[in-house]
């Protein structure tokens, strides 16, 4: 069944019944949540999406926030984002870690189908070799890994591009659909400069990436420009972009297959907000990311308010129902801190 | 050999398992060889077994022992 089938109007009448559900669950068992939205004065009831109460991202840094006993925590996933303050820590419990690949893997089943293809991974083949030691980004790796058969690593153990791996690869596989995946910065760096050098064929290449663009604009590469290359150079045009952060792990947005929009599942949304006033942007006009999301059950993350700027470009009008977007970037700092002091201010 | 007798020495094998290992009682992550590395090679090593070829989502739910030689027996594979 597909999660990319529901107009924007149904699946809100949906989500706003079970985050209003979700909402109580995490005040019941969260007790630094339930005292933040108390000193906020946050209603039982919300009349829309936009009603709910936001955490900003960053009090996983911050704050042990969770809604399981200390004795049903399964697995503790941690990342250290790009502006210090420590790493995020969001807590899982059994449940919690079986139910974020299922939905993982019902996202991308809109595009790659159910059957899993040869892999070539845009990685080091040491994220494999060195198992007790892998960072986040390893473990992105590994949770792709199930997509895919046969993988192949584009990078030897000292993370020099294996262009006899990717050759073989692809004289092994290369005249059939097969599947890459990477994030965005490694797959621009190490594949397509390699495969346009080597005059490599990825046509049959379906490609999955993620993992955000600063490196890539500093060059003057954007999304769409990303993708012309890959397609004038490589012959590979089937490219999904995803958007997706470890604090909401297991739910992707995903981009359309026409290109430059990303999808929220069904489980999913987003509300774009303005950065001065917190309230909703209409279509077209960029401010901060809200993503919002009906997984986690085990920590209060349901509701997030990112530190990324975007714009949502249409509803129920593109390749997919729902919001369509994109991510423009990073959110200027001193905008991001406002925000949070007031938090932590309510936590202290 | 049986189904579950071929199976344990995949998983043997696959997930260099020590002799004292329960392995029919075995689930996903219960050890440190079941990680998401392990499965990768297990699944690949169950595949070349059987000759058969897990879906996507066979592969996300196969979380013990006794899930995959189900899953097995769903794909015909004889006793």
């Amino acid at each position: 069944m597909s999660v990319f089938a529901r107009p924007q109007a149904e699946r809100e009448t949906a989500l706003l019944a079970e985050l209003t559900e979700l909402t109580a669950h995490h005040r019941e068992r969260c007790e630094p949540y339930d005292r933040i939205l108390s000193s906020l004065g946050t209603p039982t009831s919300f009349d829309s999406m936009a009603d709910l109460p936001w955490l900003p991202v960053r009090m996983f840094k911050t704050h042990d926030l969770k809604s399981i006993p200390d004795d049903e925590v399964f697995k503790v996933l941690t990342s250290s984002g790009t502006t210090g303050a420590g790493a995020s820590r969001i807590y899982l419990d059994k449940e919690a870690a079986a139910v974020q690949p299922r939905q993982l893997g019902a996202t991308l089943r809109e595009v790659l189908g159910g059957k899993r293809l040869p892999m070539l991974m845009v990685d080091t083949v040491g994220i494999i070799k060195n198992r007790r030691s892998f960072s986040a980004r390893g473990a992105g790796v590994l949770g792709m890994a199930n997509f895919g058969r046969n993988h192949v690593y584009a990078l030897d153990e000292n993370d020099r591009p294996d262009v006899d791996a990717v050759k073989g690869f692809l004289e092994k596989y290369g005249s059939e659909p097969f599947l890459v995946f990477g994030f965005t910065f490694m797959v621009w760096q190490y594949l397509y400069e390699v495969a346009r050098e080597h005059s490599l064929d990825l046509s049959n290449g379906i490609l999955i990436h993620s993992g955000g663009w600063k490196k890539l604009v500093d060059i003057a590469v954007d999304n769409a420009e990303f993708r012309r290359r890959f397609a004038a150079d490589t012959g590979l045009t089937r490219i999904y972009n995803y958007y997706g952060m470890i604090e909401q792990i297991g739910t992707v947005f995903l981009e359309g297959p026409s290109g430059n929009s990303l999808y929220c599942p069904e489980f999913a949304d987003v509300i774009i907000r303005d950065p001065d006033t917190w309230q909703e942007q209409p279509v077209g006009r960029p401010g901060v990311i809200e993503v919002i999301s009906t997984l986690p059950r085990s920590y209060p993350g349901h509701v997030l308010l990112t530190e990324d700027l975007g714009v949502v470009h249409g509803i129920d009008d593109g390749d997919w129902p729902g919001k369509r977007f994109s991510v423009l970037g990073r959110l200027p700092r001193a905008e991001a801190r406002g925000c949070s002091d007031t938090f932590s201010g309510a936590v202290a | 050999m049986s189904l579950n007798d071929r199976l344990r020495d995949v998983f043997v094998d696959a997930l260099q398992l020590d002799g004292d290992v329960d392995v029919e009682n075995l689930k996903y992550r219960d050890i440190d060889a079941w990680d998401s590395v392990g499965h990768m090679a297990l699944v690949a090593a169950i595949e070349d077994e059987f000759d058969v070829q897990f879906e996507t989502e066979q592969v996300i739910d196969m979380s013990s022992f006794k899930v995959a030689g189900d899953m097995l027996r769903g794909l015909g594979v004889g006793e």
